[in-house]
């Protein structure tokens, strides 16, 4: 089986004034094309995982891997000219919040129109053809209307399904999607994952969905990678992380308040300092076939 | 004269602009919660339930109808006796303290504004009782993390002894760890202190877990209150409270 993405030994450190932060140590991970889910409380490295993968990071950040392979090539060596192809082309990301990744003083269509132009040779008039048809693909009622749009006459869930079609338009390999529905409500968060997911099945892509909310991500995800302090402490089939055995996921899942199960006071998570010095567990597809 | 009740609403609209600008954003809203009691306000973003929270102390511009807290009709205005009742913890915990000031400057200004004369005692036993270490009181904004930010929120609510507390999404920022202790110390408040909650949240779980009664709003409109008991039943009788269960309850 062919990995879309494979991930050796990834590192991303931080220098302060004194010593050096560590948040990211020695991950590793594979993904096929799947639906894999990162989960982890802020702080965890789970965004700079992401970011790390598109070489978003800046100085003075350092990253380290042996190795970021998309279907075999290694990003770690390509020029930066030859990752901004990359980037949006062949792997693409979502974020968190559509107002601050949507350019305010351009309209909707223009933006999504850029995007297609950028990493194809279309003219004007075809990519406001596929624009349109993107648009209704994320189940945009009135995508005429859209199109003429700015980012501000938008609702959040209607700003992050434009974010999906502006992210899917030059039909990436994989989607990195960061907490892309933590600033939706419950009821229109289904609606854009349900978009999301159906658009990455119907083009065999890869998905790593980033989110701090274990019950999206094990209705939503095939496999989870449970990240804790830059590592990943355990990772399972996303339908049985109920079943999680480390203490930490065992803790994260209990703190969560349930309607069918009411008590008085919520069991807290206590933190165990050899969390933080056990060695990340494997996250590639075949150890995942052992467990 | 008193009632018995902490807050009451009876017929309250709130809306923003006027003539073709007019907005709706709370339409005839109706509630009671008795003293010592807490109640939950749930709704998607928009359904104007922060808004009910902004008409009580006193935020939103133009409202009609009757709020009465502790048996007192509110009028335009809302005096410092009002304060020293009702108090409010916001969302955004990295929105609501002063980035300029320290912990202890947050705290002794709102001793000071009420007038309270033993102002080192206060704040030491109001650190103790949100759970932060004595070497917090110093430190400024940006050396909290979230959790902590919030507990600080928390106790320049509590530290003027108000009765009624306003919780307006508290916990939404945070990680579901860091959740668990803010929604613990509220609780474990609550007991201690004898206080009603006001709360609203998108969290059909946690208001689950606070309160004893959730009232359902959707487009400014209340459309149903039933008590947690039949929340957790899922005997809901309004369509649209079935389908924020059905996105709330999932399998995990």
């Amino acid at each position: 089986m062919t990995n879309l993405l494979e991930v050796k030994n990834l590192t991303v450190k931080f220098p302060t004034r004194d010593t050096v932060f560590e948040a990211v140590r020695g991950l590793s991970f594979s993904l096929g094309r799947e639906r894999l889910g990162i989960v982890g409380e802020s702080g965890s490295g789970k965004s700079i995982t992401g970011r790390a993968i598109l070489r978003l990071i800046r100085k003075p950040g350092i990253v380290e891997a042996d190795r970021i392979a998309l279907e075999g090539k290694n990003l770690l060596t390509l020029s930066e000219k030859e990752m901004r192809e990359v980037r949006g082309h062949r792997i693409s990301m979502i974020m968190q919040d559509p107002k601050f990744s949507l350019n305010p003083v351009m309209k909707i269509g223009d933006q999504i129109c850029e995007a297609y132009r950028l990493h194809t040779r279309a003219s004007r008039s075809e990519a406001r053809k596929k624009t349109l048809a993107m648009l209704e693909a994320v189940l945009i009622r009135d995508p005429e209307r859209v199109f003429k749009s700015y980012p501000h006459e938008m609702s959040g869930g209607m700003g992050q399904r434009i974010m999906i079609a502006m992210m899917l338009i030059p039909d990436p390999k994989i989607l990195i999607a960061d907490e892309p529905t933590s600033a939706l409500d419950v009821t229109v968060q289904k609606e854009v994952l349900e978009i999301m997911d159906k658009l990455v099945r119907e083009r065999g892509m890869g998905l790593i969905f980033i989110s701090h909310d274990l019950n999206v991500v094990s209705a939503f995800c095939d496999r989870v990678l449970i990240m804790y302090s830059g590592r990943i402490v355990e990772t399972c089939r996303a339908d049985q992380l109920h079943n999680a055995t480390h203490p930490y996921t065992v803790g994260l899942l209990n703190s969560m308040p349930r309607l069918e199960h009411p008590v008085d006071y919520l069991e807290v998570l206590k933190r165990d300092d050899s969390w933080d010095t056990m060695p990340s567990v494997g996250g590639t597809l075949e150890t995942e076939i052992i467990t | 004269m008193s009632t018995g009740d902490g807050i009451e609403l009876e017929h309250v609209n709130v809306w923003f602009g006027e003539g073709k600008e007019r907005v709706d954003a709370v339409i005839d809203a109706g509630f009671t919660i008795p003293l010592g009691k807490s109640f939950g306000l749930v709704g998607e973003s928009g359904s104007g339930k922060s808004t009910i929270l902004r008409a009580i102390t006193g935020l939103a511009p133009s409202w009609s109808g009757m709020i009465s807290v502790l048996g007192n009709i509110l009028g335009r205005e809302r005096d410092k006796e009002f304060y020293r009742t009702v108090q409010m913890v916001f969302q955004d915990p990295y929105a609501s303290l002063h980035p300029r000031q320290t912990v202890d400057h947050v705290l002794s200004e709102a001793l000071s504004l009420h007038g309270f004369k033993d102002v080192n005692d206060r704040i030491i036993q109001i650190l103790d009782d949100v759970g932060l270490n004595q070497s917090f009181r110093f430190r400024w904004p940006h050396q909290l993390s979230g959790g902590q930010r919030q507990r600080v929120a928390i106790a320049r609510a509590l530290i003027i002894e108000p009765t009624i507390l306003l919780l307006d999404e508290p916990t939404s920022a945070l990680d579901v760890s860091v959740q668990a202790e803010i929604l613990n110390l509220l609780t474990r408040l609550r007991a201690e202190r004898k206080l009603t909650y006001l709360m609203v949240s998108h969290d059909l779980a946690v208001v689950g877990h606070m309160c004893s009664k959730i009232a359902v709003m959707n487009g400014g409109e209340i459309i149903e209150i039933l008590t947690v008991e039949d929340l957790r039943a899922l005997k809901a009788s309004q369509p649209y409270t079935r389908q924020l269960l059905d996105a709330s309850v999932q399998e995990c």
